[in-house]
């Protein structure tokens, strides 16, 4: 009996740790999707239930969103950066996490740990100097300003990713190729590369993500609204705006957020192992 | 990820390994460097560099308008020391910064021990538990912004509707107290996510023997957690906790979005202070010494992972 009490005292307890953290966490979320799809007329009625539709559903604010704002142009912009960004990353980080599990030996792994600690200084300190030298290239209030300093955050952490993952591919693989008369580069190349996607997929989502969350250096650099990317545009020009504007706000928050979420999803793990730096094993 | 490439035999292996002796003296020793230069030339560039530049800033008279470069020695640290606008700054930083550590280490750890057992659901809820950490945080700042609306705020309707308060509700973001206190939630939301996730990694690693052992010698539920699991998972919740101050102490677009420091400068941390004067204000030398004022933390948070590295390394 008391060992059934017991059972039953850790169940709801379970629950009720997982029902208030899981709505705390998702609430703002499921808010943006309410208000996005109801009538303004609804929403602003303060006697109405604000969960409750006490009108139809409406598509009037994702119009306007599209329509009478630079958010479809924000996109965009946040799309070519993400891009390129995404293709120098993995220019720069496939090959350094190669010769990190690889080639360098000892010095590597100083080598490695030293890279991942550039990853934790943060925009914050370096956001004043580099908005110098971006005035002084001539890329201020441009786009290409991003696409040069982002890399500069995802190269770090994603060749330590990369390293993880070479270290994982038994070392056979490029000794076969080479013994068939590949070189190194050839065994890298035409053998490790091709065996290694999912792990550089999981870079490339890793850091087009990053661009998505980027705020410091965009919001420094860029200055004209149609040069901006949607993680800024939302929150300095659409705030800005007019104060009845809730309904488009929230549709932008949430097709700018739930999507890359749910991608992520899938990779979560492989992050996690990138973060936890070995000391689980 | 597992490779379903083709292993080589024993034998082949060896013969590679003859090969392989000549292919390091013909280029490996090369191929190395060559194939992380790029990347760590980068690096120094966009990191090294403006890094050192920041140093310099902070001891000269720079401004946004380009302007004289002269050496000013310590003056800006000394000139913006005194100020109470600083000064409140670098308290507002250390506030929010073990405050909303305290909370995310007490809740991560709970939430963590009720996700550790498979059940069904578990992955749903491990996805939405997700959410504000893999979404934009600018973005998800503006979701809170609507939720704390001073009008239409849908909190101030639940705890209406739960009978805590009537009339008009908190104005969340209005008074300075409770700004700090929403910015907080703000700062745990975003972060619990990925420390509830490291500390899964710790708490599925401990091998299910340890805890059978356990059992048998009668630990009750608390103990079991203080004396067996908590020391287990001591150097995870390092990591968890060392990622986590840095991302809280450098900050700013939660403060930039909600409050923009107010209200009248209340809620302005270091790094969104060193925003507005250095950008917004003009000031870059000014600005790039408040932010320097980040540094020794982040120095302190380096030397916790190399620590946590050299023992990754050791056992």
């Amino acid at each position: 009996m008391i060992e059934r009490i017991k059972l039953w005292g850790v169940r709801s307890t379970r629950w009720g740790i997982l029902g208030t953290l899981t709505f705390f966490f998702a609430f703002p979320f499921v808010w943006m999707l309410i208000t996005t799809f109801k009538r303004s007329s609804d929403l602003y009625d303060l006697k109405h239930n604000p969960f409750l539709f006490y009108e139809w559903p409406t598509l009037e604010h994702i119009h306007r969103l599209f329509y009478e704002t630079l958010y479809g142009q924000w996109l965009l912009n946040t799309a070519f950066v993400g891009v390129l960004v995404v293709l120098i990353t993995l220019a720069l980080a496939v090959p350094a996490g190669y010769a990190l599990a690889r080639l360098t030996g000892n010095w590597g792994a100083k080598l490695g740990i030293g890279i991942f600690l550039t990853y934790l200084v943060p925009p914050t300190l370096l956001f004043i100097p580099l908005s110098r030298v971006v005035v002084n290239l001539n890329l201020d209030d441009s786009l290409w300003s991003l696409v040069l300093v982002y890399p500069s955050f995802t190269v770090p952490f994603s060749a330590w990713l990369m390293m993880g993952f070479f270290k994982a591919i038994p070392k056979d693989v490029e000794e076969a190729a080479m013994i068939d008369g590949c070189s190194r580069l050839g065994a890298f190349i035409k053998v490790v590369v091709p065996i290694s996607l999912s792990g550089i997929l999981t870079v490339a989502i890793f850091s087009f993500a990053l661009v998505l969350q980027e705020f410091v250096y965009a919001v420094t650099f860029i200055s004209s609204v149609r040069h901006m990317t949607v993680g800024v545009g939302v929150p300095t020009f659409l705030v800005h705006g007019d104060v009845y504007f809730w309904g488009s706000l929230m549709a932008g928050c949430f097709i700018a957020s739930v999507p890359i979420a749910i991608l992520y999803n899938f990779f979560v793990d492989r992050f996690i192992a990138g973060f936890t730096m070995g000391a689980v094993k | 990820m597992k490779s379903p490439a083709p292993i080589a035999s024993a034998a082949q292996s060896s013969v590679a390994e003859k090969k392989r002796g000549f292919a390091i003296l013909d280029s490996e020793r090369w191929l190395g460097p060559l194939l992380i230069g790029p990347a760590v030339i980068y690096i120094l560039l966009l990191v090294g560099v403006p890094f050192f530049m920041a140093l310099y800033y902070s001891v000269s008279n720079t401004t946004s308008g380009g302007g004289t470069m002269g050496f000013v020695g310590l003056r800006n640290f000394s000139g913006v020391i005194g100020t109470p606008k600083f000064q409140t700054a670098l308290k507002n930083t250390i506030i929010f910064g073990l405050i909303s550590q305290a909370l995310i280490l007490v809740l991560s750890n709970a939430l963590a021990l009720a996700l550790q057992h498979e059940f069904p659901g578990r992955r749903l809820i491990r996805f939405l538990i997700l959410l504000p950490w893999v979404a934009p945080i600018s973005i998800g700042t503006i979701a809170w912004l609507w939720i704390f609306d001073s009008t239409y705020s849908v909190l101030n309707w639940m705890l209406r509707l739960t009978g805590l308060i009537q009339g008009q509700g908190f104005m969340w973001l209005g008074l300075p107290h409770l700004a700090m206190g929403s910015i907080i939630a703000v700062h745990v939301w975003r972060q619990l996510p990925l420390a509830t996730v490291i500390l899964l990694a710790g708490y599925g690693s401990i091998p299910q023997d340890i805890h059978d052992a356990a059992a048998v010698d009668g630990a009750g539920f608390w103990r079991h957690f203080f004396q067996v699991t908590l020391p287990l998972v001591l150097p995870i919740s390092l990591v968890a906790l060392l990622f986590g101050l840095i991302f809280t102490f450098t900050d700013m677009v939660i403060i930039y979005n909600l409050t923009r420091g107010g209200p009248f400068d209340t809620t302005q941390v270091l790094a969104s202070l060193a925003f507005y004067t250095g950008i917004a204000g003009g000031d870059l030398a000014e600005g790039a010494a408040i932010a320097l004022f980040l540094f020794p933390l982040l120095l302190a948070v380096a030397l916790g992972f190399l620590i946590i590295a050299h023992r990754a390394e050791v056992t």
